[in-house]
């Protein structure tokens, strides 16, 4: 159990690529934090500096109590899970599990115990004799994960664990690893670019763009209120519709002369343009249904802004009775506007 | 598994085209082994004007023969002694280089060099800086107190043609460990680092397991060529002396039947040789391509 702080982390690599910028971040005891953004923006090398794979070009960090800059990944006390899972291939599984107590000088029977009762854990009792080439893709997913949860570390590290299996195996070890994560409480650090992920299994979301951090919150949080017109696309499926601000003042209803100076994009998120009128301030959009994407339990529409070219998406629940090239009336709240300038990118309210 | 299927238009070409293939073995190999095997039953008179027929007698009278027998161990501590220096040393090399991710490329074509040198040359220069008046080698032993001689003592002897054997070995091997240790996903060296173990560790529990398959197939090819492509080697430095110290097979076939012109003797050492190499490659094939797989 520990926390882990990052205090001005900068990494360079050797041909001067700069691939992470300065990151502050807590993570406090106990706690699952996700780092989410787009391939290529920095995370893996973050999550690699924190667990010693990488020099840390500048910077500080911290896990537990010690500054561990220029320790050995064996002594940093974490675990991490890989993409590709990283197996011992020449192992069995219980030789996978049992070699990083082995190389700590555990007992015998130690070992035996952690191993069978992380197998148990996991599920995976049966495969204690089998090689990893012998296992389906989330079996040695489970094995990963019995890998590092046997050594019972102060935290773990997770590399897009899930990335490598097929759509329904990806929910179902989400909602494994939250429980387990739930169970043990041990302080997690876990890299994905799937928004989805990222909002399901974080305690708190780090938003990484270009090797900065963009946004730290809550999921709730930063779906709530995006802080940069990266967040607000990035975050949400579909994503969030951008709109000029001076389209909708055109649409009139004076509803939105209370914003800053500075708006000049307007964001709403799909599911915030209603085909009824609500209750309360709301703006009100025409437009042509250009494409019906029906999704079982929910549908998009992928509409055109009527009098400008403007593409925006509309998702609503069950199968509304429309037509393509059907012109369509959307209503939105005023507290769903989400208002941003477009040079800095960042929310002006 | 999916093949190709070619069809030829007539009858002949694809005879045609396989028959330089057919005619080089056969000229080059076939017909001398049966020649070979065909001498071995044979015995000549002194004056090589006549010979007959002798069954297996040549074969029996070499079990016999205590040089033969004394050529034996001498190949046996020679091929093994060149196999682990050259691999070892190739090994090491590679798991060096293999660190210094950057500039491979030159390094490996740097490495290639001993083995695209003849073995003659290669002798000819161990024979130089071994050489007991005017090579350093000799001079620096003498200067820590070793005399050495490898005309008179056979340890010495039989240390040069080893050492001259395995380094025109060494760069073949390391391109092949080289190749073995890149192939060894880095994200496993990472997990055993992270599951505590130190690089001296990891190498004998995680990259030298994975490394069995190529270690194999190098030893064969080693044992092989220790066994029967270092006759260049020997014959530039000792000549199988002294005292029959480096007398390996090989070069035994040759000094007894073109220098003895004992035919049938020598006929009869390249028979079990080549029966050697069969089982070698047998054993290459049947047995560790199987079994080394994890
Ligand atoms: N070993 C390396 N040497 C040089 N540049 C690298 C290296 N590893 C990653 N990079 C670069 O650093 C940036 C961030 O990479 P990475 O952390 O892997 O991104 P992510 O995991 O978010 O996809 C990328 O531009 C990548 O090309
Ligand atoms: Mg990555």
């Amino acid at each position: 159990m520990a926390r882990i702080k990052l205090e001005g982390l900068k990494k360079t690599y050797a041909g001067g690529v700069q691939a992470v910028k300065g990151i502050d971040l807590e993570v406090a005891d106990g706690e699952f934090v996700v780092l989410v953004g787009p391939s290529g923006c920095g995370k893996s090398t973050l999550l690699r500096m924190v667990a010693g794979l990488e020099t840390i070009s500048e910077g500080r960090l911290e896990i537990g109590d010690s500054v561990v800059n220029d320790l050995e990944p064996a002594q940093r006390d974490i675990a991490m899970v890989f993409q590709n899972y990283a197996l011992y291939p020449h192992m069995t599984v219980f030789d996978n599990l049992a070699y990083g107590l082995k190389n700590r000088g555990f007992k015998r029977s130690e070992i035996e115990r952690r191993v069978q009762e992380a197998a148990r854990m996991l599920e995976i009792e049966d495969f204690l004799p089998r090689k990893p080439r012998q296992l389906s893709g989330g079996q040695r997913q489970r094995v990963a994960m019995g890998r590092a949860l046997v050594r019972e570390p102060a935290a773990f590290l997770f590399d897009e664990p899930l990335s490598n299996l097929d759509a329904k195996l990806r929910v179902q070890m989400r909602v494994e690893i939250k429980q387990l994560q739930r169970r043990l409480k041990t302080t997690s650090l876990y890299v994905t670019h799937d928004q989805l992920e990222a909002m399901t299994l974080g305690d708190r979301l780090v938003v990484l763009n270009g090797g900065r951090i963009e946004q730290v919150g809550t999921p709730m949080e930063i779906y709530a209120r995006p802080a940069s017109i990266f967040v607000a696309t990035f975050i949400g499926s579909p994503a969030m519709n951008l709109i000029p601000l001076d389209y909708l003042r055109e649409r009139g209803n004076g509803l939105l002369g209370d914003l800053p100076k500075s708006t000049d994009i307007v964001g709403i998120r799909p599911d915030d343009l209603h085909m009824q009128a609500p209750s309360g301030p709301h703006l009100v959009v025409d437009s042509t249904l250009e494409l019906f994407e029906a999704a079982g339990a929910e549908s998009h529409l992928y509409v055109r802004l009527a009098g400008s070219d403007q593409p925006s998406v509309i998702r609503t629940a069950g199968q509304p009775p429309v037509a393509e090239g059907e012109t369509l009336r959307f209503y939105v709240r005023r507290e769903a506007l989400h208002p941003f300038n477009r040079k800095s990118g960042k929310r002006t309210v | 598994m999916q093949t190709k299927r070619m069809t030829f238009p007539g009858r002949w070409l694809p005879y045609a085209l396989l028959a330089p293939q057919v005619i080089v073995t056969l000229v080059f190999f076939i017909w001398p082994a049966s020649q070979a095997l065909y001498q071995s039953l044979l015995r000549e008179d002194a004056f090589g004007l006549s010979s007959s027929f002798v069954g297996l007698a040549n074969f029996s009278r070499l079990f016999d023969d205590a040089y033969y027998l004394n050529s034996l161990s001498v190949t046996a501590v020679f091929a093994i002694g060149t196999t682990l220096l050259s691999m070892s040393a190739a090994l090491l090399l590679a798991a060096t280089v293999n660190r210094l991710l950057r500039s491979r490329d030159a390094y490996t074509t740097l490495l290639v060099w001993p083995y695209a040198i003849a073995p003659a040359i290669a002798g000819v220069l161990w024979w130089f800086i071994f050489n007991p008046s005017i090579g350093i080698v000799p001079y620096v032993l003498d200067m820590l107190g070793y005399r050495w001689n490898h005309r008179t003592s056979g340890t010495d002897a039989m240390l040069l043609v080893i050492i001259a054997a395995a380094w025109k070995q060494i760069a073949y091997n390391f391109l092949f460990f080289l190749a073995g240790l890149q192939s060894i996903p880095q994200s496993l060296i990472e997990a055993a680092a992270i599951d505590g173990a130190g690089p001296v560790k990891r190498f004998w529990t995680i990259v030298f397991p994975l490394l069995t398959p190529t270690t194999f197939f190098l030893l064969v090819v080693n044992v092989v060529y220790a066994m029967f492509d270092t006759f260049g080697v020997i014959h530039a430095t000792t000549q199988g002396g002294p005292a029959q110290a480096t007398n390996i097979l090989v070069y035994k076939v040759y000094a007894d039947g073109f220098v003895g012109m004992n035919i049938g003797s020598s006929a009869a050492q390249s028979v079990i040789l080549m029966a050697i190499v069969i089982a070698l490659t047998v054993i290459q094939f049947r047995f560790i391509e199987r079994r080394v797989n994890y």
